[in-house]
């Protein structure tokens, strides 16, 4: 009896105690977008403001001595556009590819009807937590002929297990007698695959075609490793030639204003190599997140 | 289709049978096999064949020989690593480094998702979880871009220094400072990403587990202890069985990779980036795969301890 007076008590006091805690809640939520989000507006401003102001260092959310010049000459002056231009096909390509080999590895992952499935899952899953290291990868590449090839790039992050491992797990809730009514209206197993289990995929397979897009996009270090011709470089790997050769302050010449004038176009490519994807991710938040909550963690 | 055949095999008597056991699976499944083959033979070339390549930490490998060396040299490489400083530096640096992130950022991440999940406004928490997330959407080589411009001498963070009265700082150049860097960035980047498969897991408790709790006179706070942390215990206890399965692992490598100097090599240099300049850098395959071969050993027995260990405390594990 005495405990239950406490409690109703208690409850009284509580939601005034809730209420301190949804504002200090709020408060916290509001801090961690401010964090989050001004290093973001940091670069933008920087890459609207002149030179002369970020060499003062008077630049911080609100762009000093505004003007789009930098971006102008960036896109006009041919250096940084066909490194962009790569990108964009490098994620193309590599994207579809990785998705289409991704799928039709998990979707018959996903049929526990398969016996070998009993012997290739554990194999697979293995790669998560064993691999040839960094050497072993590179030495392959190099013998089989690919470096310097665009191949490079694409084939070491083609198929990636865990993602494979999230759409086996969404292919497992596909209905069966959707796919038995295919096979019955005559269709074979992998026409059901792609006319019947596929079409009812869609939420996992913008999922994994952001996760692909988001890996090529910002790949840079397969371009590093291999790519040694400057015109196949992606923008990603452009942008750190061009980050490490702007503050390397060993070469004399490099004065202070010219090096300012480097901070500058940085920030504008680092705006403009972002932005595609920052622009997209919002758009396809729904379904990654149910995506990551089907998968799990689980093997 | 399992059961199927079983009800079948015990009607079709003898010999001939077992042997159509298999062709029969083939017949009926021989698509679903032809599916996955060009993917089969990626990951055997892609992925075994480099699992195998490790066998140059044995043998020694010359620019231009095959893939898995030309003779045997024994433990050669390991002894040598053995003896080499730079590598327990590295070793040292790696472990400090993945531990400090980690118990960092696993309870913040945690208390991150907890306290969003109490956010009952729908499009506020929504917005929230967008921003989030956006550090993770971005490159390596611009969130390494965005530490130095934040950190550099004429950056926000020392003209607010400068401002105070302090002195700028030269922060990516003093070893002192990298882990700091390290472990708050990797928090910035890390937080909204990794709270999702918390808020998942959160968004699967039974609602009438609340009621009964706020029926039986539990608080906010109350239910949270009782009802929602329980309730994500298997969630956190596998990412935890996860984290500190790749304690001594390599994820930091692109970070450290683009942010470290040789002025900050005492404190940043780990196993990746010092099996890359040794291995690719400096052309010592056979010692730097040796290096690699003996960190991929160690996660795998740090997991599998982990994975015990998980099963025996919270009865669910990776595996």
């Amino acid at each position: 009896m005495a405990k239950e007076k406490v409690t109703t008590g208690m409850k009284v006091k509580d939601s005034t105690g809730y209420k301190v805690f949804t504002v200090f809640n709020t408060i916290i939520m509001i801090l961690v977008c401010c964090a989050t989000l001004y290093p973001f507006l940091y670069l933008i401003a920087q890459s609207f403001s002149s030179e002369a102001a970020i060499v003062a260092g008077e630049v911080n959310l609100i762009p000093k001595g505004f003007n789009v010049q930098t971006y102008v000459s960036i896109i006009t002056d041919g250096k940084f556009i066909p490194y962009y231009w790569n990108t964009i096909v490098y994620t193309i390509i590599g994207t579809s590819c990785a998705l289409f080999f991704s799928a039709i590895l998990a979707y018959p992952l996903s049929k526990p009807e398969l016996t070998a499935n009993k012997v290739i899952s554990p194999l697979i899953i293995f790669t998560m937590y064993f691999a040839g290291g960094m050497i072993p990868n590179y030495v392959l590449m190099n013998s089989l002929g690919l470096n310097n090839t665009v191949a490079a790039f694409i084939l070491p992050g083609l198929i990636s297990t865990y993602y494979v491992i999230l759409m086996r797990s969404f292919f497992e809730t596909v209905p069966k007698e959707l796919e038995e009514a295919g096979e019955i209206d005559g269709m074979n197993k992998i026409g059901v695959f792609f006319r019947v289990a596929l079409p009812l995929s869609m939420p996992i397979m913008a999922t994994m075609a952001l996760f692909y897009l988001v890996q090529y996009w910002n790949d840079w270090f397969d371009a590093f490793l291999y790519l040694q011709d400057t015109s196949k470089w992606p923008v990603a790997y452009y942008l750190r030639q061009l980050i490490n050769s702007a503050t390397s302050t060993s070469d004399p010449s490099a004065i202070g204003d010219s090096m300012q004038i480097a901070a500058n176009i940085k920030s504008c490519a680092m705006v403009l190599t972002a932005a595609p994807i920052i622009c997209v991710y919002p758009f396809i938040q729904k379904y990654f997140v149910q995506g990551m909550m089907l998968g799990g963690v689980k093997g | 289709m399992a059961t199927k055949s079983t009800t079948i095999a015990p009607q079709s008597p003898g010999n001939q049978k077992v042997k159509t056991g298999v062709a029969k699976h083939l017949s009926e499944y021989w698509m679903l096999y032809l599916m996955m083959l060009i993917p089969l033979i990626y990951y055997i070339v892609f992925r075994y064949v480099p699992m195998l390549g490790n066998i140059i930490a044995f043998r020694r490998y010359r620019a231009g020989s095959s893939i898995f060396g030309d003779e045997w040299s024994g433990l050669k490489y390991f002894q040598q690593f053995i003896a080499d400083q730079n590598f327990w530096r590295a070793f040292r640096n790696t472990l400090l480094l993945n531990f400090k992130y980690l118990l960092v950022s696993f309870p913040i991440t945690l208390i991150f998702a907890l306290l969003l999940n109490e956010v009952r406004n729908v499009r506020w928490k929504k917005f929230v979880q967008t921003v989030s997330y956006l550090p993770h959407f971005i490159s390596m080589v611009i969130m390494a871009g965005m530490i130095r411009e934040l950190l550099s001498t004429s950056g926000p963070i020392n003209s607010l220094i400068v401002s105070l009265g302090g002195t700028a700082i030269n922060f990516m150049a003093l070893p002192e400072w990298f882990t700091t860097i390290f472990v708050v960035s990797g928090v910035w980047q890390g937080i909204g990403w990794g709270s999702i498969l918390y808020l998942a897991a959160m968004s699967g408790i039974n609602p009438e587990l609340y009621e009964a709790a706020s029926l039986d006179g539990a608080n906010k706070f109350q239910q949270c202890l009782h009802v929602t942390i329980p309730g994500i215990l298997p969630t956190v206890s596998t990412l935890l069985v996860l984290n500190i399965g790749s304690l001594c692992g390599s994820a930091a490598f692109e970070k450290v990779f683009l942010l470290y100097t040789s002025t900050t090599y005492e404190t940043a240099d780990i196993i990746a980036t010092y099996v890359y300049r040794m291995g690719i850098g400096s052309g010592n395959y056979s010692y730097a795969t040796a290096i690699s071969l003996f960190q991929g050993i160690i996660n795998l027995v740090l997991l599998t301890a982990a994975n015990q260990a998980s099963k025996k405390l919270t009865g669910s594990g990776l595996w």
